[in-house]
């Protein structure tokens, strides 16, 4: 009922509106449609002035009320890059804007129609057009130029000693692994998937795999200062590894293994105190449209100093050794990670 | 040909007498017989090209407030997540329970919000409508090169239009993975419910679709290369027309991959094929896909996909060339380096396409290549841009509503042209990739501001379309809160984007990151509400007037100087009653004459020391 009322005061309304326009063409008609015309004209031009002021004013209110909404500083080396490139970009097409903006609302304004005003004939003009097509050029070569450097830099090989860290996509959370006291990430292959005991179907007859820690939860730690490369897969389909505060992000792609990197700069602690919110916490989001749960894809990342880091690592116990506890008889004691325990209850089941 | 349509019509004018005659002593059920048949082959299975662009038109004008009304829903979630609204429930039956919308169907609308509006709407209703309308009538043919193509064109999109909307029906809900449908998401029912059979409808919706388009385009090109009248060489083509042009160029050679795309993931999902798929774990089971590509999909869709910005922007673009001119009362600005600037795009549209997939893993250098390409769309752009400025640069303007909305559109062009830059440069794009800056971004510049093109086109050739005028001061209301309406929406979002708040979100409450924009979306969803209503004023003028508008009085209400104005108002198929008029000069002849007008059409021969362009 209450649809049918809102549609037949939505047609009543336009109906109005319909009849004050029909009468106002009456007016028209009544005091001489030129005269008319040419008052409503210059009406229109001064309107066109107005809109420019309002649309600058506008501007200036969106970006007072959004500023301290921003995310915080950029926390990697990479990001504060990219910053740097956004703000360079921003004044140089910044400036485009207003001129062009300035432009077409002040000529429309300054050349409304006037009857006395003779007509100029001006249809091309090679300096003119010579002029607007080599500026741009220009413009977007500096562009260019900055955005393929920052580009390559980011996109180069990690640096050797960089900390490796996978991370796997799958609907509708992140499950990370580390490579363990070798320092290397075992095989691992989709046909060995199981979520019982083996999430993301690592090949137990690599050795390598025997010491990697998994989380089931995403969760990720990270050392202040030291340079990560995360090695990226997916289980089901694409996601997107979304690390805002960082500034980056890359594709999960099904079958394929992708990476960025990067060396986090704050630590989560000092990120608490720059932004004064407690509750602060750098979030891994999911990027691509993955399908029902894609918006609660979501997992935390923990920036920390080198001693944190070694204290939490130590508490971690291989995926291997608690899906196969009857093979580590002496390693039983407190090692079952507080992060993955709510996630395997099986582990003190079995 | 046109003389065989000239003939037909004959012929309908002799069934027309016959049929009154008949009228006194004929029996009642033959009487309506009769004239059902002139009724559909006057206005349904029509293959006059300005029926049919009308038909594009309608449907087009159905699809936008279809689409329009799904994104007022899924704002409704996004600016009010904790809220409930019964009227949800109404429309959405039990994908609304409470007037809570369930995520499924949020993602759907949003789906088939972005996949009508795109195609539907900006592809269909506005290269259709215009391209059927103008090519024609602007170059001096009496219709196209086919109208029987040209009919099934239309009759292809109605069908595709039909699928489309049934999609919306079925249990499982519409296609739900974006408008891009990437796989393996839009490839396995498992991996979500808009992945049954809603994806297969919208698969075949599209595949229908690109034949209407390929039949439309391949028309087009045929048409304005060999149907224009004496005199009126290529040069002397109204810009809409270089417009149409190279969008049906784009369309042809852009829309077969799309549906090889389209093929391919039916073969995926349906014939138990690999194209896109390779080592999947889903629902519990390992699938025996091995060796596909997923970015596969990607390559063949934005190979369209970014070609399909240009086919929507291409032709508002003409419009807005040609109705800045005619109501600046002065020449295009750079006649030629408007036609180069069209040709370069074109051009540039088809090696571009991969600076959608800049994150996707892709080699650093190749999308080394794709930013330097992608930058050079700038420059054609911008001196576009400087040429309309120079257009209006000392003229005379007159703020009809049509000029309002081709003002309008040039800056929205600029606003969202500007951010263009940002997304195309590889670096910044990874931080900005598939944000609300994105969403920002084309909505301002394929969305808001291909829509102003046609608004001014609507307003522009409604007097050519109906032989009225559409009402002013509705049109004037429509185009002040759409205008600011735009930029109170999209302009915030640049701010959420640069704040890395991702796209397709259904809820951001969860998020630390993201939720203190939660006033912020709230105020976002009452503007969208507001416009979308403003768009209905729209319609329900579009409506009224076609039978309650101002009629007009002369041939050329704007004065202008193209050909469409020299047919009699309300032209029947043929559009010119005696011989086709010749053409002597280009069509942006405005300057003061002797006589005290200021323009001079192009059937009028060449005085003395002119130079017919």
């Amino acid at each position: 009922m209450s649809g049918l009322l809102l549609v037949l005061l939505v047609a009543l309304i336009f109906v109005v509106l319909y009849q004050v326009s029909r009468s106002s063409e009456l007016v028209a008609s009544i005091q001489g449609e030129e005269k008319f015309d040419k008052k409503r004209n210059k009406i229109l031009a001064f309107s066109m002035l107005i809109l420019f002021i309002a649309f600058m004013i506008g501007i200036y209110a969106c970006h007072r009320y959004m500023m301290p909404l921003m995310a915080p500083e950029a926390a990697s080396d990479h990001g504060k890059q990219i910053d740097s490139m956004l703000i360079t970009t921003i004044v140089i097409t910044g400036i485009v804007f207003l001129i062009t903006q300035f432009l077409l609302f002040w000529f429309s304004f300054k050349y409304q129609h006037d009857e006395n005003r003779k007509s100029v004939f001006f249809s091309h003009s090679n300096k003119l057009e010579m002029i607007w097509t080599t500026v741009p050029a220009l413009a977007m070569a500096i562009l260019v130029a900055i955005g393929l450097r920052t580009w390559f830099r980011i996109t180069d090989a990690a640096p050797k000693d960089a900390m490796q860290i996978e991370v796997v996509g799958k609907q509708f959370n992140w499950i990370s692994r580390y490579p363990g006291a070798d320092g290397v990430l075992g095989k691992r292959y989709f046909t060995n998937i199981n979520d019982k005991d083996n999430i993301l179907g690592q090949d137990w007859t690599d050795k390598a795999n025997k010491d990697d820690i998994v989380i089931p939860t995403g969760e990720i730690h990270l050392v202040k200062g030291k340079p990560v490369e995360f090695l990226i897969g997916s289980r089901d389909v694409i996601h997107d590894v979304g690390l805002s505060h960082f500034r980056l992000k890359m594709d999960a792609v099904p079958g394929i293994t992708t990476r960025i990197w990067f060396t986090p700069t704050i630590s989560t602690a000092e990120m608490k105190a720059k932004t004064g919110n407690s509750n602060f916490t750098y979030e891994i989001s999911c990027d691509q449209m993955c399908g029902r749960g894609h918006y609660s894809m979501r997992a935390i990342i923990v920036v920390e100093t080198q001693a944190e880091y070694d204290a939490w690592m130590a508490k971690q116990q291989s995926y291997y050794a608690q899906n196969h506890p009857e093979e580590f008889p002496a390693a039983a004691p407190q090692a079952s990670a507080d992060s993955t325990k709510d996630q395997n209850p099986k582990l003190t089941m079995k | 040909m046109s003389n065989d349509i000239l003939h037909q019509q004959e012929e309908h004018k002799h069934s027309d007498t016959a049929h009154h005659h008949d009228h006194h002593h004929d029996e009642h059920h033959h009487d309506h017989h009769e004239h059902k048949q002139h009724f559909f082959s006057k206005y349904v299975f029509s293959m006059d090209h300005k029926i049919i662009s009308r038909q594009f038109l309608i449907t087009g004008i159905f699809w936008a407030i279809a689409g329009g009304l799904m994104s007022v829903f899924f704002r409704l979630q996004l600016g009010f997540p904790e809220d409930t609204f019964p009227i949800l429930q109404k429309f959405l039956g039990e994908w609304a329970r409470g007037g809570k919308m369930d995520p499924e169907m949020y993602y759907g609308l949003v789906t088939i919000h972005g996949t009508v509006l795109v195609f539907f709407v900006l592809t269909g209703g506005l290269s259709g409508t215009f391209s059927n309308l103008l090519i024609p009538l602007q170059i001096g043919a009496r219709d196209m090169a086919s109208p029987f193509l040209n009919m099934l064109s239309y009759w292809f999109f109605a069908t595709a239009s039909v699928i489309m909307f049934s999609s919306l029906f079925v249990s499982t809900g519409p296609a739900s993975g974006g408008w891009t449908t990437y796989p393996p998401l839009s490839a396995l029912k498992e991996a979500s419910m808009g992945s049954g059979i809603g994806m297969d409808l919208w698969l075949v919706s599209m595949a229908l679709f690109i034949v209407s388009s390929l039949l439309g385009g391949l028309n087009y090109i045929v048409t304005i290369l060999n149907m224009r009248t004496k005199g009126m060489t290529m040069t002397r083509m109204p810009l809409t027309i270089w417009a149409f042009l190279f969008t049906a160029v784009l369309g042809v050679l852009s829309f077969p991959v799309l549906l090889s795309a389209a093929v391919l993931l039916l073969f995926d999902r349906h014939a138990g094929t690999s194209f896109y798929l390779s080592e999947i774990f889903i629902a519990g089971k390992a699938l025996p896909n091995v060796g596909g590509s997923a970015i596969l999909y990607q390559h063949l869709f934005w190979f369209l996909g970014h070609p399909e910005v240009y086919i929507i922007m291409l032709p508002a673009m003409g419009m807005a060339s040609e109705i800045l001119s005619v109501h600046s009362r002065k020449p295009i600005f750079g006649y030629f380096a408007m036609v180069i600037s069209i040709l370069g795009i074109t051009v540039l549209a088809f090696l571009v396409w991969a600076h959608h997939m800049f994150v996707t893993g892709m080699s650093p250098f190749l999308g080394g290549v794709f930013v330097l390409l992608t930058l050079l769309i700038a420059i054609p752009s911008a001196v576009k841009v400087f040429n309309w400025l120079t257009t209006i640069w000392k003229g005379n303007i007159k703020f009809t509503v049509p000029m309002m909305f081709a003002l309008g559109f040039v800056s929205l062009f600029i606003s969202g042209g500007l951010t263009g830059i940002f997304l195309g440069n590889s670096a910044l794009d990874i931080h900005l990739h598939d944000t609300y800056f994105v969403i920002a971004h084309f909505h301002i510049v394929m969305g808001i501001s291909a829509f102003f093109g046609m608004f001014a086109g609507i307003y522009h050739w409604f007097p050519k379309m109906y032989g009225r005028f559409m009402n002013n001061t509705m049109g004037y209301i429509h185009f002040f809160i759409t205008f600011i309406g735009a930029y109170v929406i999209f302009w915030p979002m640049h701010y959420e984007g640069i704040a890395g708040m991702p796209r397709r979100y259904y809820d951001y409450s969860s998020w630390e990151s993201f939720k203190q924009f939660a006033d912020l979306n709230q105020m976002i969803s009452v503007a969208a509400i507001i416009v979308f209503f403003a768009q209905l004023l729209f319609v329900f003028n579009y409506f009224v007037s076609i039978w309650k508008g101002k009629k007009i009085t002369t041939p050329n209400p704007w004065k202008a100087n193209s050909l469409e104005w020299t047919t009699p108002i309300n032209a029947g198929h043929g559009n010119w009653e005696g011989e086709i008029p010749e053409v002597h000069r280009w069509s942006y002849e405005y300057r003061d004459n002797e006589d005290g007008t200021d323009y001079t059409p192009q059937t009028v021969p060449l005085r003395e020391g002119e130079d017919g362009h």
